[in-house]
């Protein structure tokens, strides 16, 4: 019960700080980070992989209203939350996820970052495509992924340290 | 029977992931095709009370600004008046009383509650709804210039196409003569956008005023759009025209919705005469 109360203030929190600051912020003119994925690599691993699902496409459409972007983050967000166990399982031995003691704490470093990077800009890939919608504008999609997603993963990491240090 | 049921038991987790993505890419293309986003825009009442309410913080934060488009506005509507009375002695003045009958444009005073400028297709949303008598495909403008156009309606909050949105087409000439063209943008910079289908034998200088050219029902003509910054012209044709904003898009405020009152009337005799 606490854990759920937990994960709902979660969400509201990081949705809350995509929509009223992270949204407006225009770094050198156009980047707004997207942290709110941070709930894709926050959420544990052992809990149910439905309610992971359902509750990324909810977060996503959720920024959708918000940016009237029709339902980009949403198709972003929930595939990421898709391909999670796959990507860890390349990045890991296989041997370790499936052991009941897995933890991300337990992993080195450089692994959660492999994980968080690539997941970001798989993330970031997919909204820009779906934003742009022209195969012609390719460079602009990779141009924007690159420079928007090194900022989310930096914001995502620096949160994430602040925010889970003392659960250790 | 058995053979399905235990398909979908099996592979339910996969079938879940395919049917959420599948409702996303209906949302996705929905945005795409103009007039269709009906569910997913940010005109509804708890996105669009949000916005009310962050806005009540931020707009203090550019008051000065927005008290020199106003001065501006002015001055400009002072002179227009001062041309009229001198010229006023010249015609007859003859007064009719038909309210709204001879108006034909008709505006009203909005707040813009969420601003983007940043993405390829960028939405603004406004505080003005069906209750005050919005409705799609009005003109949105403010003092300086055109800022786009209206596509969703909810009662009390309004979503418009930014000019700076890959869907906006908009109908514009230059000040100094009646060759159009249609207004787009690229994407790269929300200070400039650019003109297309300008014909060959239009002359183009740096620094001509470009305006709403009047050929669609949405806006009047001669709202101010911005100056030419620079154009080629290759093998007969005019490749690019860049036209730097008179606007400065990331700092609009208060704006002011056009209605054309006789716009049903010029769209119906239009169809007409197509479909004769």
């Amino acid at each position: 019960m606490n854990n759920l109360f937990k994960h709902i203030l979660q969400f509201i929190g990081l949705s809350l700080l995509q929509i009223v600051v992270l949204n407006h912020i225009n770094l050198f003119g156009y980047i707004n980070p997207m942290v709110y994925i941070a709930w894709v690599f926050l959420f544990p691993f052992k809990k149910n992989k439905f309610s992971l699902l359902i509750s990324s496409f909810l977060l996503g459409l959720t920024i959708d209203f918000f940016s009237d972007s029709g339902g980009i983050n949403a198709a972003a967000t929930l595939f990421i939350a898709y391909f999670r166990i796959p990507i860890l399982k390349i990045i890991c031995q296989k041997s370790d996820i499936d052991s009941p003691f897995f933890k991300l704490n337990n992993i080195a470093t450089y692994k959660i970052f492999l994980l968080i990077f690539s997941l970001t800009m798989v993330h970031h890939f997919i909204v820009f495509s779906l934003e742009y919608f022209k195969l012609s504008d390719l460079d602009s999609i990779i141009y924007n992924t690159f420079i928007t997603g090194i900022f989310s993963i930096f914001l995502s990491i620096l949160g994430i340290i602040l925010f889970t240090s003392k659960n250790k | 029977m058995q053979q399905i049921i235990y398909f979908i038991k099996k592979f339910k987790y996969f079938l879940l992931f395919v049917f959420l993505e599948f409702i996303a890419f209906v949302f996705t293309f929905q945005h795409h095709s103009y007039h269709k986003s009906k569910f997913v825009n940010s005109a509804n009442f708890i996105t669009g009370g949000i916005y009310n309410e962050l806005n009540s913080i931020t707009e203090y934060l550019n008051l000065k600004s927005e008290n020199k488009l106003l001065i501006e506005e002015n001055t400009h509507l002072k002179n227009l008046l001062e041309q009229r009375n001198s010229v006023a002695p010249i015609t007859i003045n003859t007064v009719i009383d038909t309210v709204k009958y001879f108006q034909k444009y008709e505006y009203t005073v909005a707040k813009i509650i969420n601003n983007n400028y940043t993405k390829r297709n960028n939405i603004l949303t406004l505080n003005k709804g069906t209750n005050q008598g919005v409705t799609q495909d009005l003109g949105v403008i403010n003092g300086k210039g055109v800022i786009g156009v209206i596509k969703n309606v909810s009662s009390n909050y309004a979503t418009v196409i930014s000019i700076l949105n890959s869907y906006s087409k908009i109908n514009v000439r230059l000040k100094n003569n009646t060759h159009y063209g249609t207004l787009v943008w690229d994407g790269n910079d929300y200070n400039t956008v650019q003109i297309t289908d300008m014909p060959r034998q239009a002359k183009i200088k740096l620094g001509d005023t470009v305006i709403t050219g009047g050929k669609s029902t949405i806006f009047p003509e001669g709202i101010p759009i911005g100056v030419i910054k620079n154009f080629e012209f290759k093998s007969q044709q005019y490749k690019k025209i860049d036209v730097a904003l008179f606007n400065d898009m990331s700092a609009i405020s208060n704006v002011q919705i056009v209605k054309n009152l006789q716009r049903e009337e010029q769209k119906s005799l239009e169809q007409k005469t197509e479909n004769e």
